[in-house]
């Protein structure tokens, strides 16, 4: 097929900063493609047009038979596709429900509550409130850490580098995403965690009278290491979806900021950063998700602490998050009581990152029922 | 989002230094933080490429597998671990692709109403589904269930829910940018609508669909998660995907890991100290970032000569 559309040629005029990714096919003008999605969701554009055609396709040529039949396999199979995916989910919550709920049942404490996890014998005792606190906050200091800097690169992109530049530079900041997450996991605390402890040194010397900062005698392993690598991984996901909102700032809303007078850094506090906001909040929120959920660095990274039960506030204490519990412990699933508590543990992580992310894309699509 | 007021200082002040003093610090922090964010990136390449490279290059990295080579001991390849980690990613491929092309078809060409709302939100909430949950899942059913045993191939399945939803966007975006125009002239000739989009549309957007499945084969590449709890690492060499631990380039550098620091050891009467496993890890950690890189070159290649484009 040699086709060359020539009408993407002047959408894509029309189209002017050039995007790197295939991600943001959503401002073309007049036609259908108008109604593509906004900010990397996956809503399928409301397409009028399409079926009218297909009417009259079988019925020419005398070849009304195979070509019904061919079109209700395609047809079939595509929609079977999408319902299988429904299913998937569906059967995800349902199967880790079921292994849960006897470990649940058995637990002699409040699962929700308790600060203990004792397993393995014939009285599973455990709670999930250690491992709640500590991926909250070790997640909390990645946005902390992150969401800056991914506006301020996102901004740098869409706003500030030559096309020519944006690019390339585009390209680089998607590279941190392709690099395997254990990798970041041996390099932060073999190579990255000798080099911050300084900085954790220095503030829990002078800050140390704050919670956040109290020193725990954790060399390297901690949720301040965790979360500065969390940061580095998150990064990615942020500025990329920072990118295409503030690139999709109405070139009329920019000019007339202009016309004001305005300075570079004025236009983007009047017309860009407004409109982009939402699209910046299920950013940092889909950024959230990933951190929440993320296993091996964050298992390979933070220490265990012997008395987990004790409840710190600090972000120089070690710990455990769900994800790094379940790892932790996956070669040791044995009966199905035991694993069913870490099950319970996953099924707890699925619903956190489940809400988070449904949350984002409910940010998203009310904006785009505005724009 | 239209409307602009006009702030106090802007008006007030035209030109004012205090305006232009702000504008330079905020293009100093945005230029900045780009500067910040390349930091990592180039220390964590620099340092797995300084350190990995050793090994890498040693004589039988590719050609051997670490049977019976202790942290006491030098050498040994990661043929094993390349084999484990193709395997499983291939069978994860095979699976995903055929799986995703569909759903993306139903979204673009088919797809309105109730299912269509709810896969597309599916789509949304499997990008963000952790692999933790996704190996838990397929150990609840495969293993718990089925009382299945732990094998390379349940990781194939575990993978299989990572690598959908980013097949299916790309694909999605890419057959969205195939002209409405295409299909009308394809219609219009009497040509039924399966075969327009098997026979026009996919080919349009053929290249944009490679290179999604591209990435898709690099994000899954190094996922480690589903290996700790799906198959167990195994130092031999071991093809079969359906029975026994096998080894993989993201489980080798977690074995080694287990390992770092540096051991004491005789050698010819004199102790000496020595790193082998560290060698070793940062070897695997090169040659997965070798494989990953590569892969996203090709999609990026394969991208560039997309005959329709954003």
């Amino acid at each position: 097929m040699d086709r060359t559309p020539s009408d993407t040629g002047t959408a894509r005029l029309a189209d002017p900063p050039e995007r790197s990714r295939p991600a943001a096919a959503g401002s073309q003008p007049a036609d259908r493609h108008a109604h593509a999605p906004v900010i990397g969701s996956s809503q399928p554009a409301a397409i009028p047009s399409d079926d009218e055609p297909v009417f009259g396709a079988g019925t020419l040529g005398g070849r009304v038979g195979p070509a019904r039949f061919a079109d209700r396999v395609l047809a079939g199979l595509s929609s079977g596709a999408g319902a299988f995916l429904v299913l998937l989910i569906g059967l995800v919550t349902v199967f880790l429900v079921i292994r849960a709920l006897p470990a649940i049942t058995a637990d002699k404490s409040n699962f929700l509550t308790a600060r203990t996890w004792d397993v393995g014998g014939d009285t599973p005792d455990f709670g999930v409130l250690p491992l709640l606190w500590v991926t909250v906050l070790i997640s909390l200091v990645a946005m902390v850490l992150a969401v800056p800097v991914a506006i301020g690169i996102a901004l740098f992109i869409s706003q500030y580098a030559p096309a020519r530049v944006a690019r390339p530079v585009a390209y680089v900041i998607d590279l941190l995403a392709a690099i395997p997450s254990i990798i970041y996991g041996v390099w932060g605390i073999a190579v990255l965690a000798p080099k911050i402890q300084p900085v954790a040194d220095w503030l829990s010397r002078h800050a140390g009278w704050i919670p956040l900062f109290k020193d725990y005698n954790v060399k390297g392993g901690t949720i301040f290491t965790g979360g500065v690598v969390l940061a580095v991984m998150i990064l990615p996901i942020i500025t990329a979806i920072g990118r295409d909102v503030f690139e999709r700032t109405p070139r009329a809303n920019i000019e007339a900021a202009w016309a004001l007078g305005a300075t570079h850094w004025e236009v983007i506090r009047l017309a860009v950063l407004p409109y982009g906001r939402p699209g910046l909040v299920s950013g940092a929120m889909l950024g959230l998700g990933r951190a929440l959920g993320e296993t091996i660095a964050i298992t390979l990274i933070l220490s265990k602490v012997s008395n987990a039960g004790a409840f710190s506030f600090s972000i120089f204490n070690g710990g455990e998050t769900f994800a790094s519990k379940i790892a932790n412990n996956a070669a040791e699933f044995n009966s199905p009581a035991q694993t069913g508590a870490y099950i319970a543990a996953g099924l707890v992580l699925f619903v956190l990152t489940f809400a988070v992310n449904a949350a984002a894309r409910w940010v998203v699509n009310r904006r785009k029922e505005f724009a | 989002m239209t409307s602009l007021t006009i702030p106090g200082p802007l008006a007030a002040a035209p030109g004012s230094g205090w305006r232009k003093a702000k504008d330079r610090i905020a293009t100093t922090v945005i230029y900045g933080s780009f500067l910040l964010a390349l930091v990592p990136l180039v220390w964590l390449l620099w340092t797995v490429l300084s350190r990995g490279l050793h090994a890498i290059t040693s004589d039988g990295w590719f050609t051997g597998s670490q049977r019976g080579i202790t942290y006491r001991d030098g050498g040994g390849g990661a043929l094993h671990a390349i084999v484990g980690t193709v395997e499983q990613v291939a069978l994860c491929t095979v699976i995903s692709v055929p799986i995703a092309l569909l759903v993306a078809i139903y979204l673009v060409e088919y797809g309105r109403g109730p299912l269509a709302r709810a896969t597309t939100f599916m789509v949304d909430i499997l990008t963000g589904i952790p692999s933790i949950v996704a190996a838990l899942f397929i150990y609840a059913v495969f293993v718990t269930s089925f009382s299945g045993q732990r094998a390379g191939w349940l990781v194939s399945l575990a993978l299989v829910m990572l690598m959908i939803p980013v097949v299916v966007r790309t694909t999605e975006e890419m057959l969205r940018l195939v002209p409405n125009e295409l299909r009308e002239a394809s219609y219009a000739l009497g040509v039924p609508k399966w075969k327009t989009i098997v026979k026009i549309v996919l080919p349009t957007a053929m290249s944009g669909i490679m290179t999604g499945i591209v990435l898709g084969v690099a994000r899954v590449a190094g996922e480690t998660a589903p290996l700790l709890v799906l198959v167990g690492y195994s130092p031999n060499d071991n093809s079969n995907l359906f029975s026994g631990p096998q080894g993989s380039l993201p489980g080798m550098i977690k074995d080694q890991f287990g390992n770092l620091g540096s051991t004491t050891i005789l050698r010819g009467g004199h102790k000496v100290s020595v790193h082998y496993a560290a060698d070793r890890m940062w070897g695997a950690a090169l040659t997965l970032i070798l494989l990953v890189m590569a892969l996203n070159l090709l999609a990026r290649l394969i991208a560039s000569r997309s005959k329709v484009s954003s």
